[in-house]
């Protein structure tokens, strides 16, 4: 389905602030595959989706979905098969529109725009039923500007006008990292029903690893811009915190020399 | 007594120059606020509506040709400054400024090197669309109205189709845009070419109310509109959020800038301190809220103290 294949990125190349971002970076993913992501800051989690989603260019390799090559491709031509959720509820809605404006945005995500009336009243109709689906009650607030919604409200939207127009590949960037744990929770179940509804691929970054665990059929843990452990299936499902935190641990002894330079 | 009847005399004039001015309001409109693009190619891009529509009146082309064509120019302008900041990645103001300066020359092109043009006497009497003179005032402000009304009209149209909003959008969040597959580049060049031509057709008008072009017409055309847009917001949104109400309020900001100026011409201030003073009103009322917020934040603090 995703197909990365040997992707670098370098930022700053040639000065004092030198980073390697992502180190030779490949990952394949099958259709349906809901993949979640950790590791530690700086690991590349963010870079590798925003490389996927094309927010900037990379220095090598390829990524390509369903076999289409897209690595040339500029960001929203790309939103054609990616839907995004980013960890600033700020980043993923126009805060100074109504919510019916950024539904119906989302809605014509990869087709073309035409200069013709946006919302009808069908239109409404249709929105109306998705955000009860939602069960925040928001599904008499869409002639509210979205800024006056709460930050996990707006990440509930968010995900739903990143999944109205189906996508082939769904990123979320640590969706859930800006919102009080409750409410976390709660869009982190909408986020699983909704994958599950519409059989979407889907890479979650995350910092918390029971979320890691317990979401997903696949994980992956992230260092220093490579994939240093791939598990899926079953060795996923019976996969604990302890496990990780090894494996934390085993990296932070590799690190430790870097780590030290921080700290001094 | 003779004084205020005099002074009312002064308000048609205001009215007619205030519409005008809306027009090119309106086009700012566009850059400044839904796009949240500070444009300042409009300085010289009204200039080029008000020559190529002199240039070619006193060539005898019709006046609606002629002002079509201003628009077109002006949509070039625009187009100009758009691709300078999408596709050469330079900012918004500069690439504003750079347009700007090019339109000097392009349109002292246009008016074959001379600096003012005259669009005015028995050739054009019965040929221009608006003029001044009290004969031709109530008629210029009923075709300005009506020109308005259309415009307008048009322009809440359009931001309310599938591609308007996608406008709207590219303006109020940028990531948000590329992430739904809008293409940010095309809609901010499309928004600098539509808001120019707009104000290269207001400067079409200009020309013919004032009976000439100038080289140095466009000269702080900016700061003028901007007061409009802020004045007209500021009244506006407190009484109504509905866009097609807010799109006349700019209008009406335009409005009562002129009925200000000529109050305050006619009180005896001195011309050359006209410029200074639309520069003060747009940058008091761009301060105010911000000199408010900050103050009601230090009173929320001393008020956390004294509940702490």
């Amino acid at each position: 389905m995703l197909e990365i294949k040997n992707i670098c990125k370098t930022f700053n190349t040639g000065t004092i602030n030198e980073k390697v971002a992502l180190d030779d970076l490949s990952l394949k993913l099958n259709e349906g595959d809901f993949v979640t992501v950790i590791g530690g800051n700086g690991a590349g989690k963010s870079t590798m989706l925003n490389a996927i989603a094309g927010v900037f260019p990379i220095d090598n390799g390829s990524i390509s979905i369903n076999g289409e090559d897209i690595t040339k491709l500029p960001e929203y031509k790309r939103a054609k098969y990616i839907g995004r959720v980013f960890q600033d509820p700020m980043m993923g809605t126009a805060a100074d529109m109504l919510m019916e404006e950024n539904l119906s945005i989302a809605e014509r995500r990869g087709k073309k725009r035409y200069i013709k009336w946006a919302i009808s009243k069908k239109d409404r109709e249709r929105y109306k039923e998705l955000l009860t689906q939602l069960d925040l009650g928001l599904e008499n607030r869409l002639s509210s500007k979205m800024g006056l919604l709460s930050g996990g409200q707006r990440q509930a939207v968010t995900l739903l006008m990143a999944s109205m127009e189906k996508p082939k590949l769904l990123l979320l960037d640590e969706h859930t990292a800006a919102l009080d744990p409750a409410t976390a929770a709660k869009v982190l179940d909408l986020t699983d029903k909704i994958v599950v509804e519409h059989h979407l691929t889907a890479i979650m970054i995350t910092h918390n690893m029971n979320d890691a665990i317990k979401h997903g059929n696949r994980l992956i843990m992230m260092n220093q811009g490579k994939i240093i452990f791939d598990v899926a299936g079953e060795e996923k499902a019976k996969l604990t915190k302890t496990v990780l935190l090894n494996k934390f641990a085993e990296i932070a002894g590799q690190n430790q020399e870097s780590d030290r330079m921080v700290l001094s | 007594m003779e004084m205020i009847t005099n002074w009312i005399g002064t308000i048609p004039g205001a009215v007619s120059q205030g519409f005008v001015w809306g027009i090119m309001a309106l086009g700012l409109y566009i850059t400044f606020k839904i796009l949240d693009f500070a444009d300042l190619t409009v300085d010289g891009s009204i200039c080029t509506g008000a020559a190529v529509c002199t240039i070619l009146m006193t060539n005898g082309y019709n006046v609606w040709f002629a002002m079509a064509m201003a628009f077109i120019a002006g949509c070039i302008a625009g187009l100009v400054t758009g691709l300078l900041h999408t596709r050469m990645g330079i900012p918004p103001i500069l690439a504003g400024i750079l347009t700007q300066l090019m339109l000097w020359s392009v349109n002292l092109i246009i008016m074959s090197g001379k600096a003012n043009v005259a669009l005015s006497g028995f050739k054009f009497r019965d040929k221009l669309l608006i003029s001044t003179g009290s004969v031709n005032i109530t008629k210029s402000i009923i075709i300005l109205s009506i020109i308005i009304f259309i415009l307008v009209t048009a322009l809440y149209w359009f931001f309310g189709t599938q591609f308007g909003i996608s406008l709207r959008s590219t303006g109020n969040s940028k990531n948000m845009s590329r992430a739904q597959g809008i293409n940010t580049s095309f809609t901010t060049v499309f928004g600098l070419a539509l808001s120019n031509g707009i104000v290269a057709f207001s400067g079409s008008l200009l020309a013919q109310q004032q009976g000439a072009a100038d080289i140095n017409m466009g000269r702080g055309a900016i700061v003028i509109g901007l007061a409009a847009v802020i004045v007209g917001e500021s009244i506006i949104s407190k009484l109504a959020t509905n866009f097609y109400i807010r799109l006349l309020g700019v209008v009406l900001g335009a409005v009562i800038y002129w009925l200000v100026f000529q109050t305050v011409i006619f009180i005896g201030l001195p011309s050359e301190y006209l410029k200074m003073l639309s520069a003060l009103v747009v940058a008091i009322f761009l301060g105010v809220p911000y000199i408010k917020a900050n103050l009601s934040g230090k009173k929320n603090k001393s008020g956390s103290v004294k509940n702490a």
